[in-house]
């Protein structure tokens, strides 16, 4: 056995250090200046976690254990950095909800490693005897961390398959299904309980893990596709809790700062995102709101005459306007409408028009979502603003282009007690001059829910695929 | 719009705050708190309720357009639960479990490994796009 290089105070003093690095790592995205160097502490942070480990290490005398190391950086990394250039921006979503699932596989990996070799893990009520059983304090954490990165693997896979269109989006609704989640529930209470009992028994450790990898399959398949941003940032959260039981098992200062602080950010997200929703978190939860992207044509109400308009129209009016506010929506992304968008942006304002986009925070499929796509195409981050600074500007604006986006722009959610958005914020666009509402058809929304936005007098329906209709508009205006 | 003056010294004073509170509480044992025995999970706890604090008025600063970001070097920031299985790949003998416990860290610290690379990769990629606007001519 090896005698550590360093001693034990300085190596807790490390970790607290990569702890803090990682604070100061989301402390930078206070602002897009700072961003890049706050993610640059994020990485030294990183390798001070992985660099003091390696110092630890009781078999690090032994080739077998850094062939091991080298491979599984190698082969992670490898994939890692392939994976994180060829993504399409688009694709973040479904992107982020894969890495949660690795980070929940991982707790539920390091936690079994724990299990089969507790002494190694300083976590033995007799260090040296394995017979004496786990510390029951160890037990506790370790059972809760390894049940909410399972809940997070299965959860986190789910909404993978939703969001990547591999899987329906629309709410899977079983029967009883309450009941069946609450009796998975007290199954998992009793384990836990008979786990920490048994002084780490493998058999319950795996009985633990698979009620916990059914758990999170049931949680995420009845809730809809356009509630997804909620569940993204709810797995983020869930993520690092795992990471902080994990934390605590292995006595990790690291470990549990960052736990804590992804634990919460990932909650604040999914506040927002509920807030941008009108709804409670769990009413989310509890699911079946929501389908896919759109309904068939035609889908709800009755049949009122509205204006159809022609990209030569719609060119003619921007042309003359002041003030353009743009709204997009997840269409936007779904038609990989960004770059026609600016094309059309900078031909506006070649044409001496102020143009500014307005982004609601739930559209899209995760938070932000909307505004990485505008900064791929290139938009500058400071014509880009959020519900509450640009909604009081849409009565001085002479044109409101909606491309993508519809229920974040429902009037019926101001004027409509008896409509299921009635209190959710939304962009008032109708106070602007003219709305140009783009959309494949006359469908409704993702809530299934009529917008009466669409037979006022000041709106003009342009009909048609987001990207090319604005490609159109653009070529109209030249 | 931003008022970075107030805000960056009171979230730098926290930090500061924060980080002497979790040296005493992981550094010094429990023999500072009066003589006492308070077990280390105590000590563990309060580093995670204060990180919990700190975790939330960091992330209230953080401006909305920069969500997707925050989400993802978030989950490359959850992967220093790579510590965990690097200690398990290194474990000294294969005997008693040992073994399984190598097999199982190696596959976390593969997956681990996909997650930071990938995460903090793909977070500069997307930070590398945030432009201002090009001044007037």
């Amino acid at each position: 056995m090896s005698e550590p290089m360093i001693p034990t105070d300085l190596v807790a003093i490390l970790y607290l250090i990569s702890g803090v690095l990682f604070i100061l790592a989301l402390r930078g995205l206070s602002h897009p200046e700072t961003s890049r160097r706050g993610n640059l502490y994020g990485m030294i942070g990183m390798a001070i976690a992985i660099v003091t480990t390696l110092t630890q290490l009781k078999g690090g005398d032994q080739l077998l254990t850094w062939v091991l190391i080298a491979l599984g950086l190698g082969i992670g990394g490898v994939i890692g950095g392939k994976i994180a250039r060829d993504i399409p921006m688009t694709s973040m979503p479904e992107l982020v909800a894969a890495f949660h699932s690795l980070v929940g596989l991982a707790a539920v990996f390091v936690a079994a490693a724990a299990v089969y070799a507790p002494d190694a893990f300083g976590i033995l009520q007799v260090a040296g005897d394995p017979n004496s059983g786990i510390k029951a304090a160890s037990l506790v954490e370790m059972s809760l961390g390894v049940a909410i990165g399972a809940i997070t693997f299965t959860g986190s896979v789910i909404a993978f398959s939703k969001l990547s269109g591999r899987m329906s989006g629309a709410p899977i609704i079983l029967p009883l299904r309450h009941v069946i989640n609450a009796g998975l529930f007290a199954a998992l209470v009793v384990l836990i309980y008979m786990f920490v009992v048994s002084g780490g028994d493998d058999k319950l450790f795996w009985a633990i893990t698979v009620i916990s990898l059914l758990f999170g399959v049931l949680i995420i398949v009845p809730i809809g596709g356009a509630d997804m941003p909620v569940v993204v940032s709810m797995l983020n959260s869930y993520s690092g809790w795992a990471a902080a039981g994990i934390g605590f098992t292995l006595g990790n200062i690291a470990l549990i700062i960052t736990g804590a602080l992804v634990g919460s950010s990932g909650a604040i997200l999914s506040y927002i995102m509920c807030r941008g929703m009108n709804r409670s978190f769990i009413s989310v939860i509890l699911g079946g709101f929501g389908g896919e992207v759109a309904g068939p044509a035609g889908g709800g109400g009755e049949q009122r005459p509205v204006k159809l308009g022609s990209a030569e129209d719609a060119a003619y009016i921007m042309k003359n306007a002041q003030k353009v506010i743009i709204v997009p929506g997840y269409g936007m992304a779904v038609a990989q409408a960004q770059h026609a968008l600016r094309e059309l942006a900078d031909a506006l304002k070649e044409a001496g028009v102020e143009v500014k986009y307005a982004i609601h925070p739930v559209a899209g499929r995760m938070p932000g979502h909307m505004n990485v796509l505008l900064a791929e195409a290139n938009v500058p981050y400071d014509e880009v603003f959020e519900l509450e600074d640009i909604n009081s500007e849409f009565q001085q604006a002479d044109v409101a282009y909606v491309i993508g986006a519809n229920d974040v722009t429902n009037p019926a959610a101001e004027d409509d007690p008896s409509s299921p958005i009635y209190g959710m914020p939304v962009l008032q666009v109708w106070k602007a001059g003219t709305v140009m509402f783009n959309k494949r058809s006359l469908a409704s929304g993702y809530a299934g829910i009529d917008n009466p936005l669409f037979y006022r007098d000041n709106t003009m329906m342009l009909l048609g695929d987001a990207k090319k209709m604005t490609e159109e508009i653009v070529k109209a205006i030249d | 719009m931003h008022k970075p003056t107030i805000s960056a010294l009171r979230n730098s004073t926290l930090t500061l705050a924060f980080a002497v509170f979790a040296l005493s509480a992981s550094a010094l044992p429990a023999a500072a708190a009066g003589g006492g025995d308070v077990a280390p999970w105590v000590y563990q706890i309060m580093v995670f309720v204060m990180a919990i604090f700190v975790g939330y008025y960091v992330v209230w600063s953080v401006t909305p357009a920069l969500h997707t970001p925050l989400m993802s070097v978030t989950n490359a920031v959850s992967s220093v639960i790579v510590v965990g299985a690097l200690l398990a790949v290194g474990i000294e003998s294969i005997a008693n479990g040992g073994l399984a416990a190598k097999i199982f860290g190696f596959l976390a610290l593969t997956m681990a490994s996909v997650n930071i690379f990938g995460g903090f990769l793909v977070t500069s990629r997307m930070l590398a796009m945030y432009k201002k606007k090009e001044p007037k001519r």
